[in-house]
């Protein structure tokens, strides 16, 4: 199950370009957002081209032919992470909309919406993060505490970049009401052992929510195997376009959770003082959504399925430890996680003594490599590790042993630039 | 290198060894800003005092964390209005400002900035501009609320 690197790179117009002069594009932030191969801008310019249309409300050819386009991209998200009915797969814009989802609708559920017991929090009422969570799957929940009155707990991250687990029996109990956590940490490259915490959630009756951002690009993910309740995802880390993002969710609770956002295609029937709702998934999708971006993440999918998830990901696994290897031997670079390519994705953070993070991203991005430098979204958890900030290279299946190389040589150059090697 | 426009040695020079860093009393005002993309933070006080013509800055103290770029800015930031009268120093500050939006093209007045016209290259990274706009923008923050204890309005 080997990748053909050249031939995918092929794919991918954009690694063609120069960037800073005449410099050859090593583009080393895929955690960011992920290159598009030709075969997903295709899909999109061919909808735009031949199909453009509104969906679910014309009788004319076109609108059969985008509805087909956008319905047929639900069913292949939902055959792509092992969904029981694509009606489990609900189109957001991107995962943050998709974690919001779920956390407006309990806070409906709580404000008085008519709804079963499970999706109300009140005082008293415990919510269980991580601190390793992007800002995206913390903030909705501090909210969602704000308005209910419930409290927000967490588990607590490990100097070497693992969810301390010894706090889950006391953590996880009868007043839990719902965890959320990250499968695969965008900055420590961490995998989590979501089957473990959902299961303990599970026997005390609370909601899980797993947020799959960066694992569902790299890695072949099961969503009955991963065992929440919830899981999103987003298609522009996926080498989809931006502007569509998928919340999965078991049927029987989406059925009686309340409505998120109000509008057109979410009704069953409207009266000028109240409104009774669709059925799943189109209950959770007001006003006209991204159908070209749909046709583009339809695309996306195939073109990832056709190589296959196993392989992309024993690519990156070689890549990783490439690059652990070669970034632990820069003296004064200092590793943020795992070191070890176990359990552990691609996204690797790390902090260069002496150089600030937003320094080494410019020596770097003057030598055309593309790398992200700041909090990553993860406050709390740089805060935590007791950093500032720190730069963070992440692979793809679209690179190469020789931009490894080239990042490490490229980290060196800033330590010289700035004095300090 | 074309990011040695960008890094010019004042800065370099600047962010290794800054200017009046490290807080201190007295002051008449003290604030807190922070770079929400990266996590840099200046904790900065400003000391005023009454003059014919006006207020004058005597001190400007600060702790910092951050980039070379935010650390130098900061410096040279202390350097330019550090005994000058506050209408000057805004003025400057504006100069500054208009230089950092300029996306390059601005001829940045070596009168007025002095070490700062350095800042010109910053000008055209977007990603930068923040960062060099740091320290001024809690300078000028806390400029503001001095003056309005001063005049007895809330801060």
């Amino acid at each position: 199950m080997t990748l053909d690197v050249s031939r995918i790179r092929k794919d991918f117009p954009i690694l063609d370009r120069t960037v800073r002069g005449d410099q050859p594009l090593i583009y080393l932030d895929s955690a960011n957002t992920s290159q598009k191969p030709r075969q997903v801008i295709d899909a999109i310019s061919d909808f735009y081209e031949r199909h453009n249309a509104n969906i679910h409300r014309a009788t004319h050819q076109l609108s059969e032919e985008a509805t087909e386009a956008y319905e047929g991209a639900r069913i292949k998200a939902a055959g792509f992470i092992g969904a029981a009915s694509e009606s489990e797969v609900v189109f957001t814009k991107n995962i943050s909309e998709a974690i919001n989802l779920v956390a407006y609708s309990l806070g409906n559920a709580s404000a008085g919406f008519p709804a079963p017991d499970r999706f109300k929090l009140g005082p008293g009422d415990e919510i269980v993060v991580t601190e390793m969570e992007h800002h995206s799957d913390l903030v909705p929940w501090q909210l969602l505490c704000q308005r209910t009155g419930a409290t927000l707990r967490w588990f607590e991250v490990t100097p070497e970049g693992r969810l301390d687990l010894s706090t889950i029996d006391e953590l996880i109990n009868e007043r839990t009401k719902l965890v959320a956590l990250v499968h695969q940490s965008n900055v420590l490259g961490t995998v989590n052992p979501v089957r473990q915490i959902a299961d303990r959630a599970h026997a005390h009756g609370a909601l899980v929510l797993a947020d799959a951002a960066q694992s569902v690009p790299h890695m072949p993910v099961n969503v009955q195997d991963l065992g929440a309740d919830f899981v999103g995802f987003t298609g522009h880390k996926l080498c989809g376009p931006t502007g569509i993002g998928v919340l999965w969710g078991r049927r029987e609770l989406l059925d009686e959770m309340p409505p998120f956002l109000g509008g057109g295609e979410m009704i069953e029937t409207v009266w000028i003082d109240h409104s009774t709702f669709a059925q799943p998934p189109h209950k959770f999708e007001a006003g006209t959504m991204p159908i070209a971006e749909a046709a583009g993440l339809n695309a996306a999918i195939d073109y990832l399925s056709e190589i296959g998830l196993d392989a992309v990901h024993a690519h990156e696994q070689a890549l990783l430890a490439d690059a652990l290897t070669q970034l632990k031997g820069i003296d004064g670079l200092r590793i943020l996680g795992p070191d070890q390519p176990e359990d552990r994705g691609t996204a690797v953070s790390f902090e260069v003594d002496g150089v600030h993070p937003h320094d080494v991203s410019q020596v770097l991005d003057e030598l055309g490599i593309a790398v992200r430098a700041g909090h990553h979204c993860a406050w709390p958890l740089h805060r935590k590790l007791g950093v500032q900030a720190s730069t963070r290279a992440s692979f793809y299946l679209y690179n190469t042993h020789e931009e490894v190389t080239a990042l490490a040589d490229g980290i060196r150059q800033a330590q010289k630039f700035f004095g300090v090697a | 290198m074309q990011i040695q426009s960008l890094y010019q040695e004042i800065i370099l020079d600047h962010y290794r060894n800054p200017h009046h860093k490290g807080l201190r009393d007295p002051y008449d005002a003290e604030v807190h800003h922070v770079n929400p993309t990266c996590g840099d933070e200046v904790t900065l006080r400003v000391s005023l005092k009454d003059a014919d013509g006006g207020p004058v800055v005597t001190d400007v103290s600060y702790d910092a964390l951050g980039c070379s770029i935010s650390q130098a800015s900061a410096s040279i930031m202390a350097d330019l209005v550090i005994g000058k009268p506050v209408s000057e120093a805004m003025a400057i500050s504006q100069e500054f400002l208009e230089l950092m939006q300029s996306k390059g093209t601005a001829e940045p007045d070596e009168d007025v900035l002095e070490d700062a016209v350095a800042f010109a290259g910053v000008s055209k990274y977007p990603a930068r501009i923040k960062c060099a706009l740091l320290g001024w923008m809690a300078w000028k923050d806390a400029t503001s609320q001095a003056l309005d204890e001063e005049a007895g309005l809330p801060s």
